[in-house]
């Protein structure tokens, strides 16, 4: 296949960048998307020119870290997968694709397609875990948990904090992946001692980094790559509120 | 901070208050529709004028309705916090995206739409509110009433007419247009609305939520703003003698 690739071309994040125009061609439709990347930045690297920095680790789907805003969607224009679950099938012989770096105040550029995600990092260490004392593993069976309520939480906890959700909102929010991190642990009982606080914590978070508010389009649970609903929103909603309500915290 | 000033400067809080307002406003949508019904009987408008007299001066009506002025204002005053806060998170926009394959139009929109409403709400009531409580308007350069409001006498009870007012209004097709367009704003605000003021309540279930989605899509997003748009062109069409 012949491809035209117009990508985001950005030093640092102290420089302004712009759409640099590029061309393939004899790429394969079985390549993956991050595989006609490694293409291009082979042809980039004979040619003397700097290759095209762009995340990726696990290239299967699990890590979260290949974002890239393909077309107009984030990841491209498949739903539930990530950019390295994307193939050249995807696309037309001859097609244009702008590929750009997920866009939000709270995750700057740092260079190309890279942006930097520690906002999320700092969301969860607000209050996205369970406190325990260290010592032997507890026995499996020690808290039974229905099955629903397993099936409940892994729902949420299967989000791998791609950030695509901020990317495809029209506000930059966060909501789905704050849901997500707060109601895999809101539904077990393992979660109960800090539900309040967490909730309450991780909000606050959220709004400090400058994340939008949620507007409710749906765009992030269309363009996350595991589907989270929007029920997960809902639930947050409901525990944000009701520790405001009712938690001793300020 | 208390944790109420914590809670309403919180996006998830300022979300609350737009619901709050939002849905207040919808359910007051249906006591000013069945109201305004009235206008449909073709008994020269004494029920229309009778209803206006009573929401005028009950005591429990007039105190809802100041209620009512601040949701107004409260939502959208929150609305233009909430939309420029959600803009200034994301300083460089995408050079192409396509927002409609992910989400609808009207979810995207709200702010647009309510503006609309906004100037709508504004018209609407120096026309009818202003002309009710202080006398005369001026329309389109011709005054409506010299000096007051005219005034029917029922069973020896003088109030005032308010449905010659309305008449007179609706008898202006500029006018009637604004209504129908206004009411196509209201609609397609309502539709997302509705449904979202719920959501933002985690008022979502399997149980209720189809509920909700119907009443907001059919019940919010049609058959009212439908029967409010039918009212001007019905007067319209009336005071033109086509049709009726
Ligand atoms: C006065 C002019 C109005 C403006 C400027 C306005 C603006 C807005 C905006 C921007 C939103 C979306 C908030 C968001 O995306 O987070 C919204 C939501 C909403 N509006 Fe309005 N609106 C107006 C009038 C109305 C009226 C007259 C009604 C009802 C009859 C209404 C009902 C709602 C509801 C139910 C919501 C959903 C709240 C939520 O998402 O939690 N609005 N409005
Ligand atoms: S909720 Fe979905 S889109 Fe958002 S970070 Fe998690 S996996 Fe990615
Ligand atoms: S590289 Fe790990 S999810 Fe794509």
């Amino acid at each position: 296949m012949d491809i035209a690739l117009k990508v985001w071309r950005q030093k640092n994040s102290q420089t302004p960048g712009k759409m640099v125009d590029y061309k393939l061609s004899d790429i394969s439709p079985d390549m993956s998307f991050l595989e006609m990347f490694d293409v291009l930045n082979e042809d980039l690297s004979h040619k003397g020119e700097e290759p095209v920095a762009f995340d990726h680790d696990c290239r299967e789907g699990i890590c979260g870290s290949c974002s890239m805003y393909i077309n107009g969607r984030p990841h491209g224009p498949q739903t539930g997968t990530t950019t390295c679950q994307l193939h050249m099938r995807s696309f037309n012989d001859g097609d244009t694709i702008v590929v750009e770096p997920w866009r939000a105040r709270a995750f700057p550029v740092l260079k190309d397609l890279i942006v930097d995600r520690d906002a999320f990092d700092r969301i969860v260490q607000a209050g996205g875990y369970v406190s325990v004392n260290t010592g032997s593993a507890p026995d499996a069976n020690e808290i039974l948990i229905p099955r629903e309520v397993a099936d409940e939480a892994m729902d949420a906890a299967q989000c791998i904090g791609c950030g695509a959700c901020v990317a495809a909102c029209k506000n930059a929010s966060a909501m789905l992946f704050v849901a997500a991190k707060v109601s895999h642990l809101a539904v077990l009982p393992q979660g109960q001692a800090e539900h309040q606080l967490r909730a309450e914590r991780m909000v606050a978070q959220m709004d400090a980094e400058g994340f939008g508010a949620c507007s409710f389009t749906g765009a992030c649970s269309v363009e996350c790559p595991k589907s989270i609903s929007l029920d997960h929103i809902a639930r947050l909603n409901r525990e944000y509120l009701g520790a405001k309500l009712a938690s001793n915290n300020a | 901070m208390s944790w109420v000033t914590t809670t309403l400067s919180s996006t998830l809080g300022r979300k609350v208050v737009m619901s709050l307002t939002g849905l207040f406003l919808c359910s007051f949508l249906i006591v000013h529709l069945v109201g305004n019904l009235q206008l449909f009987k073709g008994d020269e408008g004494r029920a229309f004028n009778e209803y206006s007299y009573f929401m005028t001066h009950n005591p429990i009506i007039k105190t809802i309705s100041y209620l009512l002025y601040s949701s107004i204002i409260v939502h959208a005053l929150m609305a233009l916090v909430l939309t420029r806060h959600n803009q200034a998170s994301r300083p460089v926009k995408y050079a192409y995206a396509k927002p409609e394959a992910n989400s609808p139009w009207t979810s995207r929109n709200m702010g647009i739409l309510g503006t609309i409403i906004l100037v709508f709400i504004i018209i609407h009531m120096r026309t009818f509110w202003y002309t009710m409580h202080f006398g005369p308007v001026v329309l389109n350069g011709e005054t409506i009433t010299a000096g007051s409001i005219p005034q029917v006498t029922y069973d020896g009870e003088p109030i005032k007419d308010l449905y010659a007012v309305t008449v007179f209004a609706f008898s202006y097709l500029w006018y009637v247009a604004l209504y129908v367009v206004s009411m196509i704003a209201l609609s397609f605000h309502l539709v997302h609305g509705f449904q979202s003021g719920f959501q933002t309540l985690g008022l979502r279930h399997k149980k209720y939520s189809p509920l909700i989605e119907f009443l907001g899509t059919y019940g919010f997003g049609i058959v009212i703003p439908a029967l409010f748009a039918a009212m001007p062109v019905y007067i319209y069409l009336k005071a033109h003698h086509i049709l009726f």
